[in-house]
């Protein structure tokens, strides 16, 4: 500690070039955080995912339905639990940019498959015994001020009613909240059987007793893959053949659409903290040129070279652990306000565990622009360093 | 030539010191078969003209660099049988060093440029504010403690290069050109300083200089023309 007001009067020296490097750390960490984030919101579904939960959507896209009548069947297979079924709605409420998910769903066997959305059970009653009754994330629910016995309209853009409308209109009965974070808390959810009565009396038979994808919740998840593939085996050579896969799977896949996440992530960082370690790394190299006298000076008081080492890392260090901490801190603040999209990112946050990663960063990220400068001070011979002072 | 007339125990001992610079495929020999002598508590000036090789000599003493051959001893340490790291923390116990540019950190005031040596001791923050208090007033510079060097004379920043090279009560002061970049009363006036620190302070001093009125302070002075010491000024 008696040493710290030596090092930082050293960062001190050079005010504008120190300001300006950190200044591109602070950056480059920010952007370290908001690409964690979205890197999250695409691909954190994944480690959400139950282990013990397969889809089963049509082999050959996930937009053609498959018939209800499926799930008398796959709850015969062996292994399978119990599976329940979800319908893509496509609504639009006010606006097409109020973008969230609705789906029609049955909702004891719904409640029981999916756990993480924590439900009072009066609310949960509640949805039991309305038919028009839906319930609705907490996110959501804060995002257009609803509350409880609010009827919200929403429009189609696929199913239309009996009387051709489609603006369904539905009761909130229940808003549910996450399990865990992270937990997508965007979505609304409403009864099958309203939605699927509605839809017949409209004339849409193209759709009459289909469904848009199953969650099969599996005994052991160790046999999901031979559970997937009874359940595959068992639609073979139908009119709607299946394809079943473990739910992270599943939503890897969905993200997997933009392209390799975690690997365009990876190259943007990779990119971003080579060029700070250049960057950083001048500087340093620039303060130990500059002041080689003075470490002639240090080293004739007495200084070790395992010192005068140590006195560049820690500057070095401090330098991007400060800009690291200001860098992550702002992404934290940036992020913390949720999904800045309104629901095409509902699990867009900070994880804690990419703030750690970040922390480490910063330190190794000051040992690497530190190595060089520091083996250049500690190579300087004292006589040679005291006479360029 | 044996340079210790006083007779007295010394505190440095130089014995055949050669000492050869490799510039490319050139060896430069810049001391051969050097030997000086030094007691405790002497005032010795180094005179030479430049490039005679006086700041060697003086880097030799204060373990700043190792003599090619022979061998250099120090307050009973022979310093060329020294590691690196126990050359270093010798040299923060025994030697303090006074440069020609002062060479104070530009970044840190007085009072701790003044505190840097203490550093590597273990006193505690209140033991050495009161270490460092008292060597600056030795020099006469309690008032400019919390000023930083640019904001300091020439001899105001010399008077802190003696503080600082005096704080830790080292055995030996070595003094490298200390007025070759001041005016001569602020000249005079660290020369006094110095007097005063090896006739009240009993502080063994070896100065480096080429100008005869500096030497003049010292108690003895001995001239190094081309590798050699002489007791006579060179011709």
């Amino acid at each position: 500690m008696k040493f710290l007001p030596l090092i930082w009067s050293n960062l001190k020296r050079k005010k504008l070039r120190t300001s300006l490097t950190l200044l591109s750390i602070v950056v480059a960490f920010i952007l370290f955080g908001l690409l964690s984030s979205i890197q999250q919101a695409l691909v954190g579904g994944v480690q959400l995912a139950g282990a013990d939960r397969l889809i089963v959507r049509d082999k050959v896209s996930i937009i053609n339905l498959l018939p209800e009548s499926y799930k008398a069947r796959m709850n015969r297979i062996p292994g399978v639990d119990f599976a329940t079924h979800q319908t893509w709605f496509g609504g639009i409420y006010q606006d097409p940019k109020n973008f969230f998910m609705q789906c029609p769903v049955v909702p004891e066997e719904f409640l029981k498959m999916f756990p993480e959305y924590l439900l009072p059970p009066a609310q949960s009653n509640a949805w039991l015994q309305t038919r028009t009754g839906a319930i609705v994330g907490r996110n959501t629910a804060a995002r257009f001020h609803w509350k409880i016995g609010d009827k919200i309209p929403i429009q189609s853009t696929i199913w239309a009613q009996a009387d051709g409308n489609r603006t369904w209109a539905f009761d909130i009965v229940g808003i549910f909240d996450g399990a865990k974070k992270g937990t997508d808390t965007t979505p609304l959810f409403f009864r099958y059987d309203y939605f699927d009565e509605a839809r017949h009396e409209s004339g849409q038979t193209w759709a009459e007793g289909k469904v848009g994808w199953y969650t099969i919740h599996i005994k052991d998840p160790a046999q999901a893959a031979a559970v997937a593939k009874r359940v595959d085996a068992e639609f073979e050579n139908s009119s709607s053949e299946t394809k079943t896969e473990p739910e992270g799977a599943f939503v890897q896949a969905w993200a997997s659409q933009i392209g390799n996440i975690v690997l365009i992530v990876a190259a943007i960082l990779g990119a971003v903290f080579f060029t700070i370690l250049l960057v950083t790394g001048n500087t340093m190299a620039q303060g130990v040129r500059e002041r080689t006298g003075e470490l002639g000076v240090l080293k004739a008081i007495g200084f070790t070279n395992a010192q005068i080492v140590s006195f560049v890392l820690a500057e070095s260090c401090l330098l991007t652990v400060l800009g690291g901490a200001v860098g992550l801190g702002l992404a934290w603040l940036l992020t913390s306000r949720g999904d800045p999209t309104h629901g095409l990112l509902p699990l867009f946050f900070f994880p804690t565990r990419d703030l750690w990663v970040g922390a480490g960063i910063s330190v190794a990220l000051g040992l690497a622009t530190g190595f060089f400068p520091a083996l250049q001070a500690m190579r300087l011979r004292v006589a040679d360093a005291l006479r360029r002072m | 030539m044996n340079e210790n007339p006083t007779g007295g125990a010394a505190l440095v001992r130089v014995e055949g010191v050669d000492k050869v610079f490799h510039r490319g495929s050139e060896d430069i020999h810049v001391l051969s078969d050097l030997h000086l002598e030094a007691p405790a508590g002497e005032f010795l000036a180094l005179m030479g003209p430049s490039g005679s090789g006086k700041t060697t000599l003086l880097n030799l003493i204060g373990g700043l660099d190792r003599p090619t051959k022979g061998t250099v001893t120090v307050a009973g340490e022979r310093l060329d049988q020294l590691s690196d790291r126990r050359l270093a923390a010798w040299r923060a116990r025994h030697i303090g060093f006074v440069f020609q540019l002062y060479n104070l950190m530009p970044v840190l005031s007085a009072e701790r440029n003044v505190e840097l040596p203490l550093l590597l001791t273990h006193l505690s923050h209140a033991e050495r504010r009161q270490h460092v208090a008292a060597a600056l007033a030795m020099v006469g510079l309690s008032h400019r403690a919390k000023h930083y060097p640019r904001t300091l004379s020439g001899g105001e920043q010399q008077r802190v290069g003696i503080a600082r090279g005096i704080v830790t009560d080292p055995t030996l002061l070595l003094c490298d050109e200390p007025t070759g970049d001041l005016d001569r009363k602020a000249g005079d006036e660290i020369l006094d300083l110095l007097q005063a620190l090896n006739r009240d302070q009993g502080k063994t001093i070896v100065m480096v200089t080429h100008d005869p009125h500096a030497s003049a302070r010292a108690a003895r002075t001995v001239y190094l023309n081309k590798g050699q010491l002489s007791q006579e000024p060179v011709k």
